[in-house]
């Protein structure tokens, strides 16, 4: 059956052939939610009406996201044969001008230009033949006058391998994915590995989750495929919740086919049954992409009965949950898939034993599986070759806030936090000062200014009192209160508290309104002391890490910024003024369901 | 009322996923009304041999299902952290000004449903507001002001 995975091979590369050297331009438009939110389909119309207005032919493709967010809408022109060129913050009126100049016109349009990436180009295809590896070559043709994308700050020190296709392929197209190297993993390992090889190779390369637990994801695996059940799952967690964290919605948007290819040789190597893709109602282009990269992927007998004719069946489904952030927590999670309200369980039974409808179940993070294909290609030791110490791969950081350059990037691990914020991210604009970064999400911490020379290590993180969480990195400058920021951040988790602890649905409340105090410069000298004491009950008696770590980012505050908290409460101040603006929470939430219910 | 429960059975029998549950059910029908009307309740609870208790401890769980029919247009503004720290509160202030509403709600005229969001994923792009679910960034209080009110007068 292999054979019919290469003509599927030659039928992409054919197709990829005739995108970048057919004889038409190929526009490729950013339409991930940063796309969207910063007016890409206004910007697509307009480009569209331009090219029918000047009788130009193109092919014009939503791609997702490479990471530059803070050039949205971001449109390359892509003419045959020549190098991709950006156009960064484009308007409908910067639209029309780029056609003009450059599709119809053949000279970029330098003034406008963010920067090129050489033109992709296969030049040893001949019809009907395969590549060697099917990695298509580069052809550098540097246009006047446009300076490397690659050496924009945002690009210089990423090392891409989840994010290799990001921004590059048309999500919706299964045949793009494969023209760029998609699917061999999954067919190397079925036709040259066995099931314990791949999971040997992905263990030994020291991959950890990368949902915030960071644990050995080739240790969890283990725990799955020692259960001879004839039904066990593997779950991929797409819930984030987290404010700040877009990475894993930016992965499906963008490349759903690394996620569900990741998916597939997860089920390989633990002897699954099944997998799910678990995300959230609602957040539509991930939902979307991710729904079509599996009815293709199914329709070219990727999953299924017998996949590529090695005897292995395996099921893939997408799940939507409601809104509940705690359905990101993993039994919350198997709760929620089966329908249920997303209230954590006891465990012990680990879901290992007894997960989703009682089977073994493994629940991974969209990034931790989006790192396999990779890594059962390029082998183990290529993957711990990169990173720091205990921390193999990549960081796949979402840079938000106040920040010249915001995105996301994939860099080493091992990188130093002050180079993402400063070079990456060029720094805080409007020459303020950087007051402190907001790391892991909301049960995450704060770094002020002054500790933040500190390498991305999942260990080294955590004893600085941050954690990587999902790789949501939020930078507030001089402006910003902390009490105020801290009191958001509870009322965030309090809202998310899915009530079924006491310590947790309580403690919250209750935290919170201590913080409305101080922020309303009411506080009492003996309030931190009682947040802690709240703090510490919420930790003993919490089932999951929403109640065990929700006083994380009072005591990060408290620790790197107690003065100001005693400002608040001793002086009755509140420096920058933050605290006495408008404030609004949601008013319903899980304890007080609208009125209708209760008739 | 016949065309409603038609259309509740057609929303519940309709789904094509093979693990069809409360919740996989409840988003169905609140994907083609746009609410849960109490008939989908006990239609639910018989398509999943479940109580019609269970079924309303799953729909009052889940802050994204409302219980009236929905206004003709919704604004979400997204409340997370990030857009916290660069303006949310002015924006969400702009847009409940605009519509005349003190908290989030719906208009008593039922054109406009104003609800804060969690986090709407356009983090980069803060902050961010969704009208009718089309995601607008980088806003100003005076933008969302004014898209409220175009909304309002159209």
């Amino acid at each position: 059956m292999a054979s019919s995975f290469q003509e599927i091979v030659v039928e992409a590369q054919t197709r990829w052939h005739d995108l970048t050297v057919g004889d038409r331009p190929w526009i490729r438009i950013g339409s991930a939610l940063c796309g969207k939110a910063a007016g890409c389909d206004s910007v697509q119309a307009a480009l569209e009406s331009a090219l029918e207005a000047h009788g130009v032919q193109a092919n014009i493709s939503q791609v997702g996201c490479i990471g530059l967010c803070f050039a949205e809408p971001l449109v390359d022109v892509q003419l045959p044969g020549g190098p991709r060129i950006f156009y960064g913050n484009v308007t409908p009126e910067t639209a029309g001008r780029i056609i003009v100049n450059h599709v119809a016109g053949g000279v970029p349009d330098a003034e406008l230009a963010l920067g090129y990436l050489p033109g992709v180009l296969q030049g040893t295809l001949t019809q009907g033949t395969v590549t060697e590896e099917g990695v298509p070559q580069e052809v550098d043709n540097q246009p006047e006058g446009i300076p490397n994308l690659d050496q924009h700050p945002m690009r210089a020190l990423e090392t891409r391998i989840v994010l290799r296709n990001a921004g590059n392929i048309d999500p919706f197209d299964i045949y793009q994915y494969v023209a760029n190297g998609g699917y061999r993993a999954l067919l190397k390992a079925l036709t040259e590995m066995t099931a314990e090889e791949t999971l040997n190779r992905v263990a030994d390369s020291g991959l950890r989750g990368r949902g915030g637990a960071a644990f050995s994801t080739g240790t969890k695996w283990k725990f799955l495929a020692g259960s001879g059940a004839p039904v066990k799952y593997i779950l991929c967690n797409c819930e984030e919740g987290d404010p700040g964290a877009f990475n894993d919605k930016a992965i499906l948007e963008s490349d759903p086919h690394t996620l569900l290819e990741g998916l597939i040789l997860a089920g390989y190597a633990t002897g699954a049954s099944n997998g799910y893709i678990f995300i959230r109602h609602g957040h539509d282009g991930p939902v979307d992409r991710c729904r079509a990269a599996v009815e293709q992927a199914r329709e070219l007998g990727l999953w299924g009965k017998d996949i590529l004719g090695s005897g292995f069946n395996f099921e893939v489904e997408i799940a939507l949950t409601g809104d509940s952030y705690v359905a990101g927590e993993e039994s919350g999670l198997m709760e929620a898939i089966e329908g249920k309200r997303a209230m954590p369980r006891f465990r012990p039974p680990f879901p290992a034993q007894s997960g989703l409808f009682g089977k073994p179940t493994n629940i991974n993070n969209v990034k931790t599986l989006a790192y396999v294909p990779e890594i059962v290609s390029r082998g183990a030791e290529w993957f711990s070759s990169i990173g720091h110490d205990q921390s193999t791969g990549t960081a796949i950081l979402c840079l938000t806030g106040a920040l010249n350059y915001t995105g996301m990037v994939e860099v080493p691990l091992g990188t130093n936090l002050k180079d993402v914020i400063y070079q990456i991210a060029g720094g805080v604009p409007d020459g303020k000062q950087l007051k402190l970064v907001q790391t892991g999400g909301p049960l995450g911490g704060v770094l002020g200014a002054d500790s933040i020379d500190v390498v991305l290590d999942f260990e080294i993180l955590r004893s600085a009192g941050a954690i990587m969480g999902s790789g949501g990195f939020i930078v507030a400058d001089e402006d910003t209160c902390v009490v105020d920021l801290t009191r958001a951040l509870i009322a965030f988790c309090q809202y998310e508290s899915c009530g079924k602890c006491f310590p947790c649905r309580m403690g919250m409340s209750h935290l919170l309104e201590v913080l409305e105090r101080i922020c309303q410069l009411q506080g009492q000298p003996e309030d931190l002391d009682l947040m802690r004491r709240v703090g510490e009950n919420m930790q003993a008696g919490s089932l999951c890490g929403h109640g065990q770590l929700g006083f994380n980012p009072v005591a990060s505050a408290l620790r790197h910024f107690g003065p100001e908290f005693e400002t608040h409460i001793l002086d009755r101040k509140c420096t920058t003024g933050r605290c006495l603006e408008p404030r609004f929470s949601p008013r319903l939430s899980r304890r007080s369901p609208g009125a209708s219910l209760l008739v | 009322m016949d065309g409603l429960i038609q259309r509740i059975t057609d929303a519940i029998h309709g789904q094509t996923q093979p693990t069809l549950t409360v919740l996989s059910s409840l988003l169905a029908v609140e994907d083609e009304l746009g609410y849960i009307p109490k008939e989908a309740v006990a239609q639910v609870a018989s398509f999943t041999n479940h109580t019609v208790n269970d079924v309303w401890a799953v729909a009052s769980f889940y802050p994204n299902f409302r219980f009236e029919p929905p206004c003709r247009h919704s604004v979400e503004v997204c409340w997370g952290s990030t857009c916290h720290l660069v303006g949310a509160m002015p924006v969400i202030n702009a847009v409940l000004e605009a519509s005349g509403l003190s908290d989030e709600g719906d208009t008593p005229d039922g054109k406009l449903s104003v609800r804060l969001n969690t986090c709407l994923g356009a983090c980069s792009q803060a902050p961010v507001i969704s009208i009718d679910h089309h995601l607008m960034g980088r806003l100003s209080p005076e933008a969302a002001r004014q898209r409220v009110t175009d909304l309002l007068t159209s």
